[in-house]
């Protein structure tokens, strides 16, 4: 391409905000993304995420602030950037009446590859995402997870070097969603730099080199997934008591150790610390001298979900109405 | 920071092939979908076949003509009211590409920002061409003829499928810009109705009140109409055609770059 860029960074990003009208989707945003690597851009739903990736992805225009994607702006030279990226929206954007097949036939044309190699690549793309034998069909027919990988195929035909995913499993079943993880996976192992937005904490621990948590417009913690775990406490002690009353015992006795909380069913606690041996010793010795005797007692390492809560307030996909972190809808047929 | 890539601007020539090559993709495309969905085609179709049946025989035998068959003077009626309330498919189906993020995909490629609205005015052209040539078929069918030389006719038929194409932009517009089908329909329709019912479609204008010819005898769908009549059962046709094509021309200068436009900054 056109582009020497010496820099490292595929994607740099530097105060960069957007409002609509009242509203502020994004209000200060920096951060920068090394070539070959995946930033996982988490938060729960509103904070922002879909309008960076739109800033980036030159649909919209930022109201503050800076971008670049291979240093090249994505407010004065659009055109330059999307002959670069690759973009899977929120919403798998396939032509419901095409194949599978003309559907990345199109792209590949709109993207202006050499015609003689179209129908290669196409058929290349098809065997990669496992969609040869429905290769043929309308794309109507296919169920969900056969969209996004058609949806994905299709942001990859003309082998952009730096990929944005907004939400690639929303809706997908378990299996499907493991299968794009793998495919995402290879994809940087071959040196395609990814950004991926999720509100699903195993999502952005799974596939991230480095997390950014947003939450309202913002950056509220950024990091390796393993930093971001043992800023806030490396181990979590779970206890399960026999009734909600002995449970409000043993968290006013453990107070001296640190803050727990009780779950919604009220008879089981979590305590989060950074020493987990010391803590645990602690929290044996205390029980026994208030008498309390737990029915379940076990130690974990902190997950993401818990940094997110810690950081924001919320669950994972509470705004959302669903205080999962695993996605329950089955495949939209 | 980053240091500052220089990229070579694309040759003009190269853009201009692009946009060429994107909007024949993207005309395919649409194109497909109604080979894949031959019910869109069959359903569009089926209306103006019953309004010529209505008319013919319904309400045909009421409404009197100054020397001529009624039937001569309805089918260029029935040929332009196809074709502009065929147009509102244009903004439909933009909606509809709006809705399920295509446009988003789209607009996300190096791919020419005229094409998309390019292709889906052409595909509605190449349309038009088919339900023209039916509507042809049916009006001969209940007796319908042309009084000029058949070249003449065709060009009323080509001046029809201009006008139509130059209305398809109109209604890209609105597509875009209520982003959902149903909206979109809702509001082509009355404005629709108010060019295609107030004018001389159905009934001669002179049988309306006076404050209400003005507007008739002027509108870009009557005097559309008026050529294209004229292009068929004869008469004066040099000043009709040539407003008709000025008509066309002037919505198009306008209609294309807001359009794109639209597009371009679709939010
Ligand atoms: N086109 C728009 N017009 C008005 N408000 C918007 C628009 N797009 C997003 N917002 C608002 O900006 C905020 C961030 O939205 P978004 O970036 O979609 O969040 P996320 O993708 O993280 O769920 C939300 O409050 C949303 O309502
Ligand atoms: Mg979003």
């Amino acid at each position: 391409m056109q582009s020497d860029d010496s820099s490292n960074n595929a994607i740099v990003v530097e105060g960069l905000g957007k409002s609509f009208g009242d509203v502020t989707a994004i209000e200060d945003i920096s951060f920068e993304v090394p070539r070959g690597t995946v930033l996982g851009l988490l938060g729960p739903n509103g904070a922002g995420k879909t309008t960076t990736v739109r800033i980036l992805t030159t649909l919209i225009k930022a109201t503050r602030g800076h971008a670049s994607v291979l240093g090249i702006d994505v407010s004065q030279n659009p055109q330059a950037v999307r002959e670069r990226i690759g973009l899977a929206g929120q919403y798998a954007a396939v032509d419901e009446n095409l194949t599978g097949r003309e559907n990345l036939r199109l792209i590949a044309r709109l993207t202006h590859q050499p015609k003689n190699t179209i129908e290669g690549r196409v058929g290349e793309m098809l065997e990669r995402f496992d969609l040869v034998a429905a290769a043929d069909r309308p794309s109507r027919t296919y169920s969900g997870g056969m969209r996004r990988r058609l949806d994905l195929a299709a942001a990859l035909v003309h082998r952009p070097p730096v990929l944005f995913l907004d939400e690639p499993t929303t809706g997908l079943d378990p299996s499907s969603r493991s299968d794009l993880w793998d495919i995402i996976g290879e994809l940087v192992r071959d040196g395609t730099t990814v950004l991926v937005t999720t509100h699903y904490l195993d999502e952005a621990d799974r596939l991230s080199d480095n997390i950014i948590v947003i939450d309202h417009g913002n950056i509220v913690a950024q990091g390796t997934a393993d930093e971001l775990k043992s800023r806030l406490g490396a181990v979590v002690i779970e206890l399960t008591l026999a009734d909600q009353a002995q449970a409000g015992r043993a968290r006013d006795a453990l107070a001296a150790i640190g803050p727990s909380e009780i779950d919604t069913h009220g008879k089981s606690l979590e305590l989060k610390v950074t020493n987990g041996t010391q803590a645990l010793m602690d929290v044996v010795r205390i029980l026994d001298k208030e008498n309390i005797t737990p029915v379940d007692l076990g130690v974990r390492e902190s997950t993401l979900d818990d940094v997110f809560l810690s950081l924001t307030g919320r669950k994972a996909g509470e705004t959302n109405g669903t205080p999962e972190s695993s996605p329950i809808a089955g495949e939209k047929a | 920071m980053t240091a500052p890539v220089t990229v070579k601007p694309t040759p003009i020539i190269q853009h201009i092939a692009w946009t060429i090559s994107d909007t024949i993709a993207v005309t395919k495309r649409n194109l497909i979908t109604y080979v894949r969905l031959p019910q869109l085609l069959v359903f569009s179709s089926i209306q103006p076949v019953i309004f010529v049946l209505m008319f013919r025989y319904v309400f045909g035998g009421a409404i009197s003509v100054p020397g001529g068959s009624y039937v001569d003077f309805l089918m260029p009626g029935i040929f332009v009211q196809t074709v502009v309330f065929g147009a509102m498919n244009t903004a439909v189906g933009l909606a509809e590409d709006l809705r399920k993020g295509l446009l988003e995909r789209f607009r996300s490629l190096p791919m020419s920002r005229a094409a998309v609205l390019a292709g889906r005015t052409l595909a509605e052209f190449v349309r038009n061409i088919w339900v023209v040539a039916l509507m042809c078929g049916v009006g001969f069918a209940v007796g319908f003829r042309v009084h000029t030389d058949p070249w003449v006719f065709v060009s009323g038929l080509a001046l029809l499928l201009l006008f139509g194409f130059a209305l398809t932009w109109v209604f890209a517009f609105v597509g875009l810009s209520t982003g959902n089908a149903e909206t979109a329909q809702a509001a082509s329709f009355p404005v629709m109705a108010v060019l295609v019912f107030a004018s001389s479609a159905f009934v001669p204008t002179e049988s309306m009140p006076g404050w209400l010819q003005g507007w008739t005898n002027n509108q870009p769908v009557s005097v559309t109409l008026d050529a294209v009549r004229a292009l068929s059962i004869g008469g004066p046709t040099a000043s009709k055609v040539l407003t008709s094509v000025a008509w066309c021309f002037g919505i198009l200068v306008v209609a294309v770059p807001i359009a794109i436009w639209r597009y371009r900054t679709k939010v």
